[in-house]
């Protein structure tokens, strides 16, 4: 027999800060784990299969049974995986900063308009010298690809500081988007007449760099592509601190002591090389850097950066691969356009936030 | 005696700690020359210790004046010292730990526990990578437990009420571990008995901790209740300074805020109607009545006589809020309930 009066058992004292940090622990080795994982099956699927055991064997430095799958992973699978997973951490990243400076929750580099600025940089070269990285390799000796990059990122760049001007007079994150977007077409269209004035097959093939590919980079792009995209990805992680004073608007971070102009000067230049990297390779890719920080975030339950910015990473990279196993559909020659892939899975992750979160419309980072 | 005290003992007349204004006048700067002063001239203390609270109508530069205090807008003019460092020389990151605020901005910091957001004040303390050592954590429970949000720790910042946003947000002031803390109307969205919770904790952490506490506020009764200091901007951009009491008795409350419905009643600390007394009503009723009854008259515009002579109508009062009416026509009524009383007393 119970008395209504029973005192409650004393409840244990609870072990305050430790569940949170074994969540993100856990998560963090899991897409760990699955970008591993990912990442061998990537290789092993294409035109040619090749077994998983094989790939494993030439990936820890020896030779498959068949010499032909020695060829296929070193010259073919290997540049196109490590291609995805550089470009899927660059672009979470520059959308977790993005999302951050701005506030909102719909901001990364292809919804504002930046991937579209660094295509124009990339017409610019393209035009001027007649060659594009990543599609185009064969006529770019390394300094051209240097300068493509180059000019991708101070494209993005320029778009950014435009994007981040017009921001101090937006308050809402939607009507911010449709100027991100209203940019993005001024860059597009600039980009087509730029193009008029280029070889033909030129123009036609800075469109198929346009649909988004992983696929058509080589070691010596590699050889320029992952450095820049590693150090615009260790610039994000020596932010984290900066970002997450940032989170209670600029106001809040100036009184904690945060220079704030300084801060956002690194974020737009960590955000412009990552962005200007990925799409000097890929071509724009849409909705990568747009969804992996809310699915980062909500996974780890966190938005505090020194967390979401090494996690982001691993889950833009776990993404852009499997877009990539999705778009070599295994077994088959035909290839699907990068774009379709992220914005078939992008597009309904941007539509529910929207429905979902009244905050998104109020123009506040969720 | 050390040599700092001896320092500044040596200089009388300036004050040690707390927060101080020198000639100070604040506004905007409109062009690279042309400025527009807002208040000027302003010789401003709150004292360690004590709750100051900035008062003034709409409009009159309180934001204005908050905002250069913690050093988001420059001063035209003038010097501000905290805790007897000049602001104008101190880095943004040293001033950090000495002053924090809670500011009007809406926030939303997205996933984010109640500690975590509190721990965002650690900011100026942490190291290069933003980890948290053990002293921090420690600030940052001792900050939650201060404002008696540690229960609330492990939710959602994004979940909290009103209130319990505006606490956790002076706890992530405290955990800056300042010894000035500056508040911009922390108590605008608050009910009435967070408003009053709030308040009296702000008054508490300024007794208890020893620090300086200045806020701005609407709600001018309850921070003359409370308030250890006032600094009132009045119409003409003026700002009188002094005790809650210094203010009503010079009338510098009254002319401030008196309105052509409001007036300011120095007795009680309260504002009431201002209403043409109509007719004047003699009243029978027990000394604990009476007051309710002359607060109901005095909406319809009629005042209690202090005889009944000169009175123009009588109202009684029996067990049971039963009153008896007697109208300036001299016709008796019943009524039962103050509100039939009021509808009564309407008609006359």
């Amino acid at each position: 027999m119970t008395t209504p009066l029973a005192i409650e058992p004393e409840k244990p004292e609870k072990p305050s800060a430790v569940r949170p940090r074994r969540r993100r622990a856990a998560v963090v080795l899991a897409l760990a784990a699955g970008t591993a994982a990912l990442f061998v099956l990537t290789v092993a699927t294409g035109s040619h299969r090749v077994p998983v055991a094989e790939v494993v064997r030439v990936l820890l430095g020896g030779a498959a049974k068949d010499p032909r799958w020695t060829v296929i992973v070193e010259e073919v699978r290997l540049p196109r995986a490590l291609t995805a997973t550089a470009v899927g951490a660059a672009l979470a990243v520059a959308g977790v900063q993005m999302q951050t400076l701005f506030r909102n929750a719909l901001a990364d580099p292809y919804s504002l308009g930046v991937s579209s600025g660094a295509s124009m940089g990339v017409a610019a070269v393209v035009v001027g010298t007649g060659g594009v990285a990543g599609s185009f390799t064969g006529d770019l000796a390394g300094l051209g690809r240097v300068g493509v990059v180059l000019a991708a990122s101070i494209g993005a760049a320029a778009v950014l500081a435009l994007v981040l001007l017009l921001s101090r007079w937006v308050r809402s994150a939607v009507t911010l988007l449709v100027i991100g977007v209203m940019i993005g077409s001024a860059a597009t269209a600039v980009v087509g007449v730029m193009l008029v004035y280029a070889r033909p097959e030129r123009a036609q093939q800075f469109v198929m760099w346009g649909l988004g590919s992983f696929g058509a980079t080589t070691w010596p792009d590699l050889r320029v592509m992952l450095p820049v995209v590693g150090a615009g990805l260790l610039l994000a992680a020596l932010t984290a601190k900066r970002l997450n004073a940032l989170l209670l608007g600029e106001d809040y971070a100036r009184t904690m002591g945060l220079n704030v102009r300084r801060s956002r000067d690194l974020a737009l230049l960590g955000t412009s090389v990552l962005a200007g990297a990925a799409t000097a390779f890929c071509g724009p890719i849409a909705f990568l850097g747009l969804a992996v920080p809310h699915l980062t975030r909500v996974a780890l339950g966190t938005s505090d950066h020194r967390a979401l910015i090494p996690a982001s990473m691993l889950a833009g990279a776990f993404l852009a691969l499997a877009c990539a196993l999705l778009s070599q559909p295994p077994g088959t020659d035909s290839v699907l356009p990068l774009n379709a892939i992220t914005s078939l899975f992008g597009a309904p992750v941007v539509i529910t936030f929207l429905i979902r979160s009244r905050r998104g419309v109020q123009g506040v980072a969720s | 005696m050390t040599e700092t005290l001896t320092e500044t003992a040596a200089q009388p007349g300036i004050r040690t700690g707390g927060l101080e204004t020198e000639e100070l006048t604040v506004g905007y700067r409109t062009r690279s020359r042309s400025s527009r002063a807002v208040l000027s001239g302003l010789a401003l203390h709150a004292a360690p210790g004590e709750l100051t609270v900035l008062l003034g109508p709409n409009g009159a530069g309180k934001s204005t004046l908050l905002r250069t205090l913690c050093g988001l807008l420059p001063p035209l003019e003038g010097r501000i010292r905290i805790g007897g460092a000049d602001l104008a020389r101190t880095s943004p990151a040293a001033l950090a730990r000495r002053l924090a605020v809670v500011l009007t901005d809406r926030v939303d910091a997205g996933l984010l526990s109640v500690r975590e957001l509190a721990g965002l004040g650690r900011h100026p303390h942490t190291g290069f990578t933003g980890r948290l050592t053990a002293a921090d954590h420690a600030a940052v429970e001792w900050s939650l437990k201060a404002v008696g949000a540690d229960h609330l720790a492990d939710r959602p910042a994004a979940e909290l009420s009103d209130g319990e946003r505006q606490r956790v947000l002076t706890a992530r002031a405290l955990a800056q571990e300042p010894e000035v803390v500056l508040l911009d109307e922390p108590t605008a969205f608050l009910d009435v008995p967070s408003r009053v919770a709030l308040t009296v904790l702000l008054r508490d952490l300024a007794r208890d901790k020893g620090l300086t506490v200045v806020v701005s506020t609407h709600d001018l009764e309850l921070a003359l209740r409370v308030a250890d200091a006032v600094w009132l901007v009045d119409r003409t951009s003026r700002v009188h300074a002094g005790a809650p009491e210094d203010l009503i008795r010079g009338g510098a409350v009254a002319s401030a805020f008196d309105a052509d419905h409001l007036a300011f009643d120095p007795l009680t600390g309260t504002f009431g109607l201002r209403r043409a007394t109509r007719a004047a009503v003699a009243v029978d009723a027990p000394a604990d009545v009476l007051p309710l009854v002359e607060r109901a008259l005095a909406r319809e515009g009629l005042s209690v006589a202090d005889t009944g002579a000169g009175a123009d109508a009588r109202v009684s009062w029996t067990e049971g809020s039963r009153f008896t009416l007697v109208g300036p026509d001299a016709r008796t009524t019943e009524a039962h309930g103050f509100h039939e009383l009021t509808r009564t007393a309407r008609t006359w």
